[in-house]
Formats: C-alpha cells, structure tokens, sequence
C-alpha cells in the first residue's frame, strides 16, 4: 500500500511554521482582517490588562481550535455555528474563572470584556475558516498564530497609550518627575478610545509602508 | 523686484530634478510662489480662466479674521490688566496682547508650514496654501495662555490625521482647525477649559469664567452685559470673543463671494430656533437665557463665519447647506444647554456635522434625482 509508506509530516514543516508567522505580519487579525477591534480599543488604556487579555484570547483560540478540530467530522454542518458557540463559550468561561481566582485584580480591570472574548471576531473566524477543515495539531498553530498576532498589536497599542496616556508603564512612572514640573502634562485624549482606534491607524500605515504585499492595486 | 526675480531664477535649477538640493525642491516652491504669481498655466482641455484660486481665495479670508485677530490681541491685554486692576493707555495692551500671541502663531505655522512641506516632497505634489488659513484659526481658538508645545502637537495630530491622511488639502472630511482644537480640549483639559485659563496671568482672587462657564454652573448674576458680549469685552479664546469685528470679517467674507451665505444664516438661524424652542420649555434656567445670548457668547459667531462656512467641509449642495448650517446652530445650543461636561458646544456641533456633510449631499442629490424621474414621467405619459 502506497498510502500508508508516505512520510508523516514533520511537526514543524514550513507549512506549519507559516501558520504561525503568517498571522504575525501579512495576515494579521487586527491590522489586515480588521477582526477584534472592539476589544483593541477596549482593553489597550494600560498594558497589564493588555496582556491578560491577549493570553486569555490565546488560551481560548488555541483550545477550541483543537476541539473544533477534533469534532469537525462528527459536526453536521447546520448547527456547527451552535457547536462552535458552546465550545467557546465554555473556555471563555474557564479562563474568566481563572483569571477571577489568581488575577482579581486585572480581571475587575477587564470587567466585561474577558465574557466577551466569545463575540471575539477572530475566535468564530479562525474556527469557521481553518478548524473546521484542518487536523488538531495545525488548527493549534493556526490558534497560537492568530492570537499571537492579535496580542502583538494589543501590547503596541497598549505600550504608546500607557506611556503617553498615563505616563507609565506596567502602573510604573516612567516619565520622570522633572518633565512634568516642566509643564508637561499626560495626554488625556490618549486614554480615550478614538486614540486607540487612531494608533491602530498608525499601525496598519507603518505596515503597509513596509509590506509591499499588502498595498492593493490602484 | 526684478533683482529678486532674477535671483530666485538663478537658484531655480539647483531645486529642480537632479540638482543639489532637489529634496528642498518644495521648500522653494512654496517660497517662489508666495512671492511671484506662478508662470504654470493650464493647457490643455476646456477650462474656464478666472482670477479666483485658492491663494486669492485663502487670503481673503486671511483679511477677514483680522479684525478679530486684532481685537482679539487687545482684549489679552485688556483682560489682563483688567484682572489686576489696573488700566494702562491702549498700546501697551495691545501690545501685552500681541506678544502672547506671536508665539503662537509662529508655532502652529511653522510645525504646520513644515509637515505640508515633508508631505509635498514626499507625495510629490506641489506645496499649496491649504494651511494659511487653518494656521491663523488655531491661535484664534485657543487661549492666550496655552503652552507652546501643546500648540505644536495639537497641530502636527490635525495636520496629519486631520488632513494629510485623506490626501491633502481639499480631501479633508473635518476642519483642521478644528481637530486641533477638539485634540487639546480631550488632550490636554487642564489647559483649555474651566475658568482659570481663559484670562493671560490673572489675579487669583479674580473670577475669569467665561460667560458660557458661568451660565453652565448657574451663575447667572455674573453674566456679562449683552453690550459687553456684542463688543467682546469678555474672557475667552483669542478671536471669539468680539462678535462686532467676526461680524465685519463676515460682511467681507459676504461680499467677496468666498464664504456661502446659506450656510452662515442658515447657522444663526438653528441657533435662534433652538434658543427659543428652549426658551418655551423653560425648565431652568439656562434654559430661560434669551436666545440671541446664545448667538454672541462663546465661539458660536466666531464658528457660524469662519468654521462651519468652510467649502471644503461644509455640505455642497445649495440645499444641503441649509440643513447642515441649521443642524449645526441647533446642535451646539443643545449641547451647551445640556451637556454639563462641555460649556462650548460649537466645535463639536460643527465637527459632527463636517462628518454628515456628505451623506446630507447624498440625500439631496438622490431627492433631485427622483424629482426629475417623476417630472421626466409625466411628460412622457
């Protein structure tokens, strides 16, 4: 039998690999799908919520990408939306529990948003588009890129908002004290979500200046 | 004149392409042509000559906020002096005035002048006048005392994400002037707002409010007198507070055809109708302030003329102006009336209405268009 002397592939072939740096740059979440804007401009006003957010969104990708993987042939496809739904919400559900219990504090921060992590656009996407109709192992890295490409954007956003917003960084001052007897002031406009939605302007800008790939035709 | 001339022709090829200082080749343009008429006509095509283009247009309303600007240098020093009591010969005023002032200007024009160039030069186009106006509207809406740096970034965040992301000059969606303005009042609230800040080194013990500020907490018997409101005898930004000379820069605004009328009185229009519908339900008591208080307080005057009027940002349609300036006027009333964290409606009113302009265009274009179809069909039946 032919079928069965085929090489397995090995678990970081460059296909695999690709899952995983493609969501970084030239497919990114944020900046190229425009998916999980809301909870970019929701949760960037400091970087400690950022972060907890964007382990949370890896954390729930990353699982029901592998259980959506593992039950795709099992799924009918009218109510696979349904079942998708109740997988995500129920890791949802576990990582606020978690958060609730070793975090208290940045998951009061991030309020309602770690529950709404199950209307995050990217979550259903990555699930409809690529779990749905790819081996566990794959929809992993599929998961671990997308929301690695999502977190990256979060912590930048978060970085210039902290730092410009509240002067700090992580809750630290970093602005020195001499600056603001000087006159300087914290950007209160930085702390406000249109400034969010404006650095993620800036972003996609940079990058598309950068990514020749990315620039459409006239 | 002509040694000039012939001065900048002699260092014209150094700018051109493959000359030396080819990356300064805007730079000198914008230098050549503020001092000469450019020689580039155009040359191909049907196309209408006309003495009016956007520099004799930018400069017109340059002449026509300089009643207010002048005005606006004096009452900075009056407002001042006011404040400690004393009460010297006119000049020193203005001149108090003019120096806080000057700083300004220079800042929000250089940090202005000096993106358009960065941007011309790199997109290739040629500089143009699209910031002379914004560049004097900006110190004109900010009070006298605001810090420097704070003008420059303001301005640098309108410049860019006001205007240059959407293609330069004439592609804007909102007016610059006034983004800049809406960035320091989010940005930087401690420096634009409350009642501390309106009148240049005050004498603490005296109330600088301004009458929007005290008409907001119910301070009513502070008011000014409408005399004082009309005349501008008033704290506030630099160029708002004298509804007499806006007044005048409008007449020229009026007469020289660069402003549209519909819009202007279509504003004042919205203002008086919301006044008076407020003066109806007269729940309390800014709610009872006559209506024509609205219209000289606060920058309402200063915006209806110089802001909202705007060809770029304001609706193109003759009919869409009249709905965009009434939405403008009333919205700022209602803001004032109602919102208790903001005391100037104006800017944001203004701003809000930029942003619908086009789809109030849009509508009254569709709305012609059926009107000629039904036409179209009861001839043809």
């Amino acid at each position: 039998m032919s079928k069965e002397t085929k090489e397995r592939e090995p678990l970081f072939s460059p296909k695999n690999i690709k899952l995983i740096t493609g969501p970084i740059n030239l497919s990114n979440p944020i900046t190229v799908q425009v998916l999980g804007i809301c909870s970019a401009l929701a949760v960037t006003a400091k970087l400690m919520p950022a972060i907890v957010m964007a382990i949370s969104v890896m954390v729930v990708v990353a699982a029901s990408n592998v259980l959506i993987s593992f039950l795709r042939n099992g799924i009918p496809p009218r109510i696979r939306i349904i079942v998708q739904l109740v997988v995500i919400a129920t890791m949802v559900i576990l990582v606020d529990q978690v958060l609730k219990a070793f975090v208290y504090d940045v998951s009061k921060q991030l309020s309602v948003f770690v529950g709404l992590i199950i209307t995050n656009c990217i979550i259903m996407g990555r699930l409809e588009a690529f779990a749905m109709s790819n081996k566990p192992w794959p929809a992993f890295l599929d998961g671990i890129g997308n929301s690695l490409g999502y977190g990256l954007i979060l912590v930048v956003i978060a970085f210039v908002r902290e730092l410009f917003g509240s002067g700090s960084l992580f809750g630290f001052p970093v602005i020195p004290q001499g600056l603001y007897d000087f006159g300087y002031v914290n950007n209160g406009l930085m702390i406000l979500p249109p400034m969010a939605l404006i650095t993620v302007g800036v972003i996609i800008w940079i990058q598309r200046y950068y990514t020749r790939e990315l620039i459409e035709d006239k | 004149m002509k040694a000039l001339r012939n001065f900048l022709d002699k260092q014209k090829p150094q700018f051109e392409k493959g000359g030396k200082l080819e990356k300064l080749h805007s730079m000198f343009d914008s230098f050549e042509t503020l001092l000469f008429v450019p020689d580039k006509v155009t040359f191909a095509g049907a196309h209408i000559r006309d003495a009016i283009d956007m520099k004799r247009t930018m400069i017109t309303v340059f002449v026509s906020l300089i009643p207010a600007l002048l005005f606006g240098m004096w009452n900075v020093g009056y407002q001042h002096f006011l404040s400690l009591g004393q009460s010297p010969d006119f000049w020193t005023m203005f001149f108090y005035g003019f120096f806080k002032l000057l700083p300004i200007i220079i800042v929000t024009y250089g940090v202005g002048l000096g993106l358009e160039i960065v941007f011309a030069q790199i997109r290739n186009h040629e500089v143009n006048e699209g910031f002379f106006v914004s560049g004097l509207l900006i110190p004109m809406i900010v009070p006298a005392d605001i810090p420097l740096w704070q003008v420059a970034i303001a301005v640098a965040f309108a410049v860019v994400f006001g205007k240059e992301v959407f293609g330069g000059t004439g592609m804007n969606i909102v007016n610059p002037a006034l983004v800049a303005r809406a960035f320091l009042f989010f940005a930087y609230p401690g420096n634009i707002s409350g009642d501390k800040v309106w009148i240049s080194d005050k004498a603490d013990a005296f109330s600088g409010a301004t009458p929007l500020g005290n008409a907001l907490v119910g301070n009513f018997d502070n008011m000014p007198s409408v005399y004082d409101m009309f005349m501008g005898f008033i704290p506030g930004s630099v160029g708002e507070t004298s509804t007499l000379m806006i007044l005048i820069g409008a007449i020229i605004l009026l007469i020289t055809g660069i402003a549209n009328w519909r819009v202007m009185v279509s504003v004042f229009v919205g203002g008086t109708v919301m006044g008076l519908l407020f003066n109806l339900w007269g729940a309390n008591d800014y709610m009872n302030l006559p209506f024509y208080y609205h219209l000289i307080m606060g920058g309402f005057a200063f915006g209806a003329v110089f802001m909202a009027t705007d060809p770029v940002t304001a609706a193109q349609t003759s009919k869409g102006m009249y709905y965009y300036g009434f939405l403008v006027g009333m919205i700022a009333v209602l803001i004032r009336v109602f919102n208790p964290a903001y005391p100037e409606g104006m800017m944001l009113a203004i701003l809000l209405m930029n942003v619908f302009a086009p789809l109030i265009d849009h509508y009254v274009v569709e709305s012609n268009i059926k009107k000629r179809l039904k036409r179209l069909k009861a001839v043809s039946n």
